[in-house]
């Protein structure tokens, strides 16, 4: 509208002004269209912000923490008597207490009100101890008194009568109500595990000795379950036996000292168990448990420290107790007294002696929150299977509980970049194996080797791409005749429009098997068509004048392509004999043996060259530009000083296009990154941390195209994945903006000079 | 082009220099120089092989091969009769066979081997074989070998011994011209089967569907049967009419199926198994050995129209591709539609309307550079917002009868075509800015003083004159587009869909639905298909077609562009 005001002459004020007929609906259209393209032009900036802003919303939570907030706080519901054991159902609505006068409350986890009370059978003679069968399906079992175990199953049915949703805590006995004969009197610690068929149950009795039992459980074909008892085996432990633990595969038994602080570690067979080593805590033990998944334990020494513990192999393939980690309580002074694992994640609360609850994750290595929750010791600490709620019962008796709102505590920056040790490993690794079907094995999200692979794969493409384009660039931009640049520039740009899924299918469907028959003939290439180009040059010097007259000038390159052409067909074709004589027939098998490098058939040579092919066109057309408007008379003023044609170049031309030439690589850097479908195509996306040339990797949007799709939305494993999504934007976004930065400074030097 | 004698003279110097010593001619630089024009040779000899290489490989895939009758004795086994294509053929080391384990001469060096498709996977297992060339003895090319296209289980190479039509057998010299009499009636009713599966018993399908969700909304809104008899009738009547129809499309379709299993064919292997085939079972069959170069042609050509034309067969690995055609096609121009206008929009507020200040600098550098952001990354922009968020949404407000199957919160071509409208927006951006930037000032002024307001002179000045920038822009958006498939992956697009997503169903255009895609296929058929050796060809004239396609846009790009810097050449003086 300024525009218009400034060239209005006075005369034609009537028309400027709106006067004129049919003024008034133009202005409007004048003024309507200046809103819409405002609106819409920074609606879809905004939009295109969006992106950004997004990206970052679903990768915040990572970064959140925990939050614990308190229930009501109420005093143990039911009896007067000693709890055994307490848990959490589903929803966190009804707990339930097994006390030791042999009975089952269920409870309102918000108000402590009893919701139901039913008598264990047998139990009315006393209960001693209680274990967990399996704490997901809340299979327990129960010691009595006079030695005999009872099974039995805790769930809850929801219904909804009037829309309003009910729980209905219910009691089953899976192997009957029945007890299991297993020891002759009272005993203590018990354990038990059942595992395809079998049920172990283990205890100590009064002589402090360690008495096992199995049975065999069978389904007969109505459906019943029929018990086979087996021989009872009795052993006398190395350690004092104050804890037992018992892995759910039946492999392994623990038996934990508390005073002196040692763990013995036992080997389940069918005879007695034979005893593998002692291990020595360094501090008495207050209480150990297993973790979810039932492979690491932990163990609340009384230093004020937890650690973790799992089997693993040492160099010999032996099988030892590792201790693999430890966790401190933030208050120094406050010892360990009690332990809650999650039951599907490798999450766990410790109690403190100060009444503290701390939540620590074991993979990560992290402490997550600590919150003071009771004013005393706390006794006994309960997580529901959806680890959204945590029961915390103070040695005084009081429940207190806790919503807990955790929904990543597998992140941290160590877990994330450093070398972790899982479960079942031998040593600390760095692993990304996002799929985990079950709670039992862990999922391993290090970036690490997806990082390693993204820059592994854009380092080849670099190496092959960067002497190539810019090589070609100078002779385009700066010997090349104009006919001829005119075929060629469009040719190579086109290039860069080739789909990548077509460069990634020729990659691996065509390249790779080609290069892995035909690896001598590669290298040789490599190798001798750089230098029979200058060697092809002298002869041609050497050529009768007549001769070189005739070739126009700048059509060098068009004459080399058939020498190249030779070159290269001569170079595959000795490499077959040369192969059969040098390396015995096969390449592959030589380097394996002689130099102990492993060749994958997709590996970063493949993937070098083919994102080498997507990104010279990139780098090429803005290497190219950049060379070309080097102001003309900087190279004619250095040429009429005397200066060769190569002086010119390397003294005059490159060092002034040189800010072009490395935008033009960061450019072709940043595609080559970000570059998804030739990496999923022609390497076996294998995520391993290594920069041989011979082997696949797997990069962080390959990663993404994999894994995306299957991914649980909210999960910390799809924020994982946008958080590679993010990382990818912004590393791209900056690449790119230094380059258009650096560009456009360029562009003003070019226009002062 | 304004380049001086600059390069002809530094080339002149290249070219007939007189270098006589090998010191000299290092000292002069010249052995860099030829470099940097191996360096483009390379670069363009490689742009030209990649589009030779789809195409050398793609293409005779159409072609009928001739089929050669050989012995194949390798030493130490018994010899094995073969009627098989060659594929290909390379010279492997005498090691790397000895490590595969043949009995192969480790003195020699070299041997010669040959890919051979057998066929008769149903007999063999594989259809593919290598076999070392020197041990394929007796090799003939029988005149009356056929090769059969089948639905299942690839290709048949044998011969013909007889047809059954209506249970009587021809056999001899007539069989052939019986066998096409019967292949063609086949086809025929094939065709019928297909309409009336596909379209009316597809459709019946589509309205059943369509009646379910209705009552179910009913049911959602509180009304039962016993409540509200009314709005449950016509759904009912409806449902019992299609159910009607469906028996009657039933019992015909029934009727054909009777029908087209009526003949068959028997054959034999090379090695002598007789079997017997139905003419159901076959889509085509030739007799490649006494096919001239005119017949060789026309079914050439026949097999590509068919490749483009029909629909996948054999988990994608035979048959045409005709839906992949149509998903791309279809997704780029919903694309088109909304990245057109936006686009232009925003290029005109970027350069017409906005203050020409730092602000609008760095957003246009932005906005550049988004160019340059993976483009997985928009892929999951694409399933995180449009699909879940916007996508649930749209379930929870306007599709809570299909709960809980998603109908637009799921992947699909409207989320798909949007996310690569994002994609490819900076594109548009870029190229109309640079248009609208080309258009001189004195233009716009002269428009200006005649007293037009901006909106006319954009709208009548202008935007025509920008217009070609505009086609440029759409066009390598396009071009993007197609051969865009990583964030596809996560919005959108299958290996298989059921059904197209535009049909004759009501309202005809299905948004929600997922669909195939050209680039995908070749992703999804190269390396996740069961048998890779035969799909290969196809998954080469795939990529063919897909990069005729791109080339052909950008080509058209480029000469628009060319096109309009010469128009404005002129304008500038």
């Amino acid at each position: 509208m300024s525009e218009s005001d400034a060239v209005a002459a006075p005369g034609v004020e009537s028309i400027i002004a709106g006067k004129a007929p049919g003024m008034r609906a133009r202005y409007l259209k004048d003024a309507a269209a200046r809103w819409i393209v405002w609106l819409g032009g920074l609606g879809v900036i905004g939009a295109l912000m969006l992106i950004f802003v997004y990206l970052l919303s679903e990768v915040m939570p990572l970064f959140g923490g925990a939050h614990i907030d308190a229930r009501q706080s109420f005093a143990m519901p039911g009896p007067a008597a000693q709890t055994l054991y307490v848990a959490a159902e589903e929803q966190g609505e009804i707990g339930l207490r097994v006390t030791d006068g042999g009975e089952l409350v269920f409870f309102d986890l918000y108000d402590g009100s009893v919701r139901d009370r039913q008598a264990l059978p047998g139990g009315d003679a006393g209960v001693s101890g209680i274990a967990e069968l399996s704490a997901e399906r809340g299979e327990l079992a129960a010691h009595l008194r006079d030695g005999s175990v009872t099974l039995f199953r805790h769930r809850y049915r929801v219904s909804y009568p009037g829309d309003r949703r009910l729980i209905t805590p219910e009691v089953e006995f899976p192997m009957g109500a029945e007890p299991l004969a297993f020891m002759d009197e009272a005993g203590r610690g018990l354990v038990a595990r059942s595992e395809r068929g079998a049920l172990v149950l283990a205890a100590i009795d009064t002589n402090g000795d360690v008495q096992i039992k199995r049975f065999d459980r069978r389904e007969n074909f109505l459906g019943e379950v029929e018990v086979q008892e087996r021989e009872r085996q009795r052993f006398t432990p190395a350690v004092k036996a104050d804890i037992l633990l018992l892995e759910p595969l039946l492999t392994w038994l623990y038996v934990v000292e508390r005073e002196a602080g040692r763990i013995a570690m036992y080997r389940l067979s069918s005879g007695n168990p034979e005893l593998v080593n002692v291990y020595d805590v360094g501090a008495r033990v207050r209480e150990a448990r297993y973790l979810a998944g039932g492979i690491s334990i932990v163990v609340a020494q009384d230093d004020g420290r937890v650690s973790q513990w799992f089997p693993a192999r040492d160099e010999g393939g032996q099988y030892y107790l590792a201790r693999v980690r430890e966790f401190r309580l933030p208050d120094g002074s406050a010892r360990p007294t009690a332990i809650g694992p999650e039951l599907r994640r490798r999450t766990f609360a410790v109690g403190g002696s100060d009444g503290s609850v701390s939540l620590f994750h074991a993979t990560a290595g992290r402490r997550i929150g600590t919150e003071q929750v009771l004013d005393g010791e706390i006794a006994l600490l309960a997580f529901n299977p959806r680890a959204q709620y945590l029961m915390a019962i103070g040695a005084d008796g009081q429940i207190r509980g806790f919503d807990v709102d955790n929904e990543h505590p597998e992140v941290s920056f160590k877990a994330l970049w450093g070398r972790v040790w899982y479960e079942s490993y031998d040593e600390p690794r760095l692993l990304w194996q996002s799929s985990a079907a079950t709670s039992d094995f862990e999922p391993k999200f290090s970036i690490t080797p997806l990082s390693v692979g993204t820059l592994k794969g854009a380092f080849y493409a670099m190496i092959f791409a960067i002497p190539l384009a810019i090589l070609g660039a100078i002779f385009t931009a700066y010997f090349m005749s104009p006919e001829m640049r005119q075929i060629v520039k469009p040719t190579v740009e086109i290039m860069a429009a080739l789909p990548s899924v077509i460069l990634g299918f020729l990659a691996g469907l065509w390249l790779a098997p080609f290069v892995e028959t035909n690896l001598p003939g590669v290298f040789l290439t490599l190798i001798l068509l750089p230098l029979s180009v200058p060697i092809f040059g002298f002869a041609w010097s050497k050529m009768p004048r007549a001769l070189r007259y005739r070739v126009p000038p700048g059509w060098e390159a068009a004459m080399l392509v058939p020498a190249i052409a030779l070159v290269v067909w001569v170079c595959f074709a000795i490499a077959k004999p040369i192969e059969a004589v040098v390396f015995g027939g096969n390449m592959q098998a030589w380097m394996d043996h002689t130099l102990g490098i492993g060749y994958d058939q997709r590996n970063a040579l493949v993937v070098g060259v083919a994102m080498g092919v997507a990104v010279i066109p990139v780098i090429f057309s803005i290497a190219e530009d950049a060379i070309f408007t080097v102001p003309k008379h900087l190279t004619l003023g250095s040429l009429a000083l005397g200066a060769t044609a190569w002086q010119t170049l390397v003294r005059v031309v490159l060092p002034t296009a040189s800010p072009g030439m490395f935008s033009a690589v960061m450019i072709g850097m940043g595609r080559a990154v970000g570059e998804t479908m030739i990496v999923l195509m022609a390497t076996g996306n294998t995520p391993i941390t290594d920069f041989s040339m011979f082997s696949g990797m797997r990069t962080l949007a390959a990663n993404v195209a994999v894994e995306m799709p299957e991914s649980e939305v909210g999960s910390t494993h799809f924020r994982l994945l946008f958080l590679a999504g993010l990382v990818l934007f912004v590393f791209t976004f900056l690449l790119n903006t230094l380059a258009e930065v650096v560009r456009q400074r360029l562009r003003a030097r070019y226009s002062n000079i | 082009m304004e380049q001086t004698q600059t390069p002809q003279m530094i080339a002149q110097q290249l070219v007939a220099g007189d270098t006589t010593t090998v010191r000299a001619y290092v000292k002069s630089g010249q052995p860099w120089i030829w470099l940097t024009a191996a360096a483009i040779s390379v670069a363009f000899i490689t742009t030209v092989a990649l589009l030779g290489l789809t195409a050398a490989r793609g293409l005779p895939h159409f072609w009928p091969a001739d089929l050669l009758q050989a012995r194949y004795e390798q030493p130490g086994a018994a010899p094995v009769p073969m009627l098989a294509e060659v594929r290909s053929s390379e010279e492997v080391t005498a090691a790397r066979l000895l490590d595969a384990g043949l009995p192969v001469d480790p003195q020699r060096d070299l041997y010669e081997r040959l890919l051979l498709k057998i066929g008769n996977r149903d007999i063999g297992g594989v259809d593919f074989r290598y076999v070392v060339s020197d041990w394929l003895v007796d090799r003939q090319t029988p005149a009356d070998a056929v090769v059969l296209e089948r639905i299942e289980w690839g290709n048949f190479h044998g011969f013909l011994d007889a047809v059954v039509v209506d249970g009587n057998s021809v056999a001899g010299s007539e069989a052939w011209s019986a066998y096409q009499q019967a292949q063609r009636r086949v086809d025929a009713l094939r065709g019928d089967i297909r309409r009336i599966e596909k379209k009316q018993i597809g459709a019946i399908n589509y309205e059943l569907e369509r009646l379910r969700l209705q009552a179910r909304r009913l049911e959602i809104d509180g009304k039962t049967r016993e409540s509200h008899p009314e709005a449950f009738a016509p759904l009912d009547r409806r449902r019992d009419e299609q159910g009607a129809k469906y028996e009657a499309l039933r019992a015909e379709l029934n009727a054909l199926n009777r029908d087209i299993r009526r003949d068959s064919v028997r054959v034999r292997t090379v090695d002598g198994q007789q079997r017997t085939i139905a003419l159901a079972q076959l889509v085509h069959g030739y007799r490649p050995n006494r096919m001239g170069v005119l017949d060789k042609t026309l079914h050439f050509f026949g097999k590509v129209w068919e490749f483009v034309s029909d629909e996948p067969r054999e988990a994608n690995t035979e048959g045409g591709i005709f839906p992949a055609i149509f998903g791309t096609v279809l997704m780029v121009m919903i694309m088109s539609i909304v990245v057109t206008p936006f686009g232009i929009l925003a290029a005109l507020y970027l350069r017409e309307y906005a203050h020409q200040g730092a602000m609008t600098r760095a957003i246009r550098i932005a906005v550049n550079n988004l160019a340059g952001v993976p483009s997985i990354v928009f892929g999951m922009f694409g399933l995180g917002f449009f699909v879940y968020f916007l996508g649930g949404g749209i379930d929870r407000l306007f599709y809570p009868e299909a709960a809980p199957a998603p109908v637009f919160g799921t992947p699909g071509i409207l989320w798909a075509s949007l996310t690569l409208a994002l994609l490819t927006l900076p594109v548009v951006i870029v190229a109309t800015e640079e248009g609208l930037a080309r258009i001189p000032r004195a233009t716009r002024e002269a428009s200006l003083a005649l007293g037009a307001t901006k909106a006319e002179t954009l709208w009548r000045v202008v935007l025509p004159m920008a217009s070609p920038a505009m086609m440029t822009g759409l066009i390598l958006a396009i071009a993007r587009a197609a051969g865009e498939v990583a964030p596809l992956m996560l919005v959108g697009v299958v290996k298989l869909a059921p059904t197209l997503p535009i049909d004759g169903n009501f309202p005809f255009i299905h948004f929600e639905r997922k669909f195939m895609h050209l680039g995908f296929h070749i992703y999804d058929v190269g390396f996740q298909s069961p048998n890779v050796e035969a799909a290969r060809p196809l998954v080469y004239a795939t990529s063919f077609l897909l990069v005729l396609v791109v080339v052909l846009l950008n080509v058209s790009a480029i000469m628009i562009r060319n096109r309009l810097r010469e128009r404005y050449k002129a304008l500038d003086h």
